[in-house]
């Protein structure tokens, strides 16, 4: 599975939303509707998924799920 | 040596009569019920009333009362106070020195306060089970308390929600030979490096209060939210784990789970992790919100009391708090 995929997965998973409907450019606060504390367990199941920690101030700059790929893709081993 | 087991012989809590709902407080801060409790659980809390000595030393007395009742306790019997909160009484004397004269006692019994944000309580723990053990106390008085209410910023929505005023006592005692009763092992931690993402860095020595500060609004309590969550629920879960493995235990042998209530969905989420089920879950923090220290002993006495934890059952417990300290334990009760 591209690591797209996978976040989209984990993403639908959280949320509910189908993955189907999940895209690239999918806003986590406006389209998916996320509090502070949505993202923050969410980016916890990255971090365990994907072996990458993901520091908390960073996450604010995490705004769509392509920002989360390519955060993940630079910052893997 | 001879070694003694730790009994908790009687819980005791006492809470303030001034409840404090989210419908209320949207009065007069930005925010409303539902996002309260969509983000924290949290429904009320209790506010102190100075006039009706509800600081912490008067909220502790009652509870304290209460516990030594359930033990069979006479003032006098106290060896020692632990006394964990994060605002004392008075600068000087300690508070435990403050409830050792509401209670009655006059043995000049030794007088503690412990310092460890909401992990206090379970510091106290640690501490007064490694003094009963050694045989140094017979009967100590461990006490949470917190009077937030001193600390809250009420226009700072993001804080002033979280937290209420309230104690919790348990009354400790030496058990010699078998006991079912003990506390079976813990751990306690802090992680430094994040030291600031819960603190109150004004009116003590580094930064005593100015009429600056008092114009800025800025001694009070600050937090970073999104760092305080990820932490608490990585290190509640991961010193359960450690303690659940090297006493050879699994959730099947946990009976009860108490973790520390600051907020609903940090304790759901440490559930999910650890595979615990929620219906073995103890939380009273819709009713007090974050009372620090005192949420692990009241949400105890509330279920020992209704009749939830029974003699000999296995009781877990986790707390996190501003250090950002941490810590676990297990006992059978």
């Amino acid at each position: 599975m591209e690591m797209q995929e996978k976040v989209i997965k984990i993403v639908s998973d959280a949320t509910k939303v189908e993955a189907g409907n999940i895209k690239g450019e999918t806003n986590f606060v406006d389209d998916l509707n996320l509090d502070s504390l949505d993202m923050v367990e969410m980016m916890m199941k990255m971090e365990e998924e994907f072996g990458v920690e993901i520091p908390e101030d960073k996450t604010e700059e995490l705004k769509t799920i392509n920002d989360v790929t390519n955060f993940l893709k630079s910052n893997a081993n | 040596m001879k070694l003694y087991k730790t009994k908790i012989q009687g819980t005791g809590k006492y809470h303030p009569e001034k409840v404090l709902t989210n419908e209320e407080l949207s009065k007069t801060v930005d925010t409303s019920d539902e996002w309260i409790t969509q983000r924290t659980g949290i429904k009320e809390r209790r506010i102190s009333d100075l006039s009706k000595d509800e600081h912490p030393s008067g909220m502790a007395a009652r509870a304290a009362k209460e516990a030594m009742k359930n033990a069979g306790w006479e003032p006098n019997d106290v060896d020692c106070i632990l006394f964990a909160t994060t605002i004392p009484d008075m600068m000087l004397p300690n508070t435990a020195s403050m409830l050792q004269a509401a209670l009655g006692i006059t043995n000049n019994c030794a007088c503690l306060d412990v310092n460890a944000a909401c992990t206090g309580w379970l510091y106290g723990l640690q501490m007064a089970n490694s003094l009963i053990q050694t045989g140094v106390y017979k009967k100590v008085l461990l006490v949470g308390t917190e009077m937030a209410s001193g600390f809250n910023n009420w226009e700072d929505r993001s804080t002033c929600v979280l937290f209420g005023d309230g104690s919790g006592v348990t009354a400790l005692e030496a058990q010699e030979g078998d006991s079912e009763s003990f506390i079976l092992d813990s751990i306690l931690g802090s992680d430094s490096s994040k030291r600031m993402a819960l603190a109150m860095p004004n009116g003590a020595a580094m930064s005593p209060i100015t009429h600056e500060i008092l114009d800025n609004k800025e001694q009070y309590i600050t937090m970073d939210g999104q760092v305080v969550f990820k932490n608490a629920v990585k290190t509640m879960a991961s010193h359960c784990s450690t303690l659940l493995r090297r006493n050879g235990l699994t959730n099947d042998d946990i009976d009860w789970f108490i973790p520390h209530q600051a907020n609903l969905r940090i304790i759901e989420t440490v559930g999910k992790l650890l595979d615990f089920p929620a219906e073995r879950v103890i939380t009273n923090v819709q009713k007090y919100a974050n009372t620090s220290s005192a949420t692990i002993p009241t949400a105890m006495h509330e279920a020992v009391m209704d009749g939830r934890i029974k003699r000999g059952q296995k009781v877990m417990l986790a707390a996190f708090g501003a250090g950002l300290t941490s810590g676990a334990a297990i006992l059978q009760f």
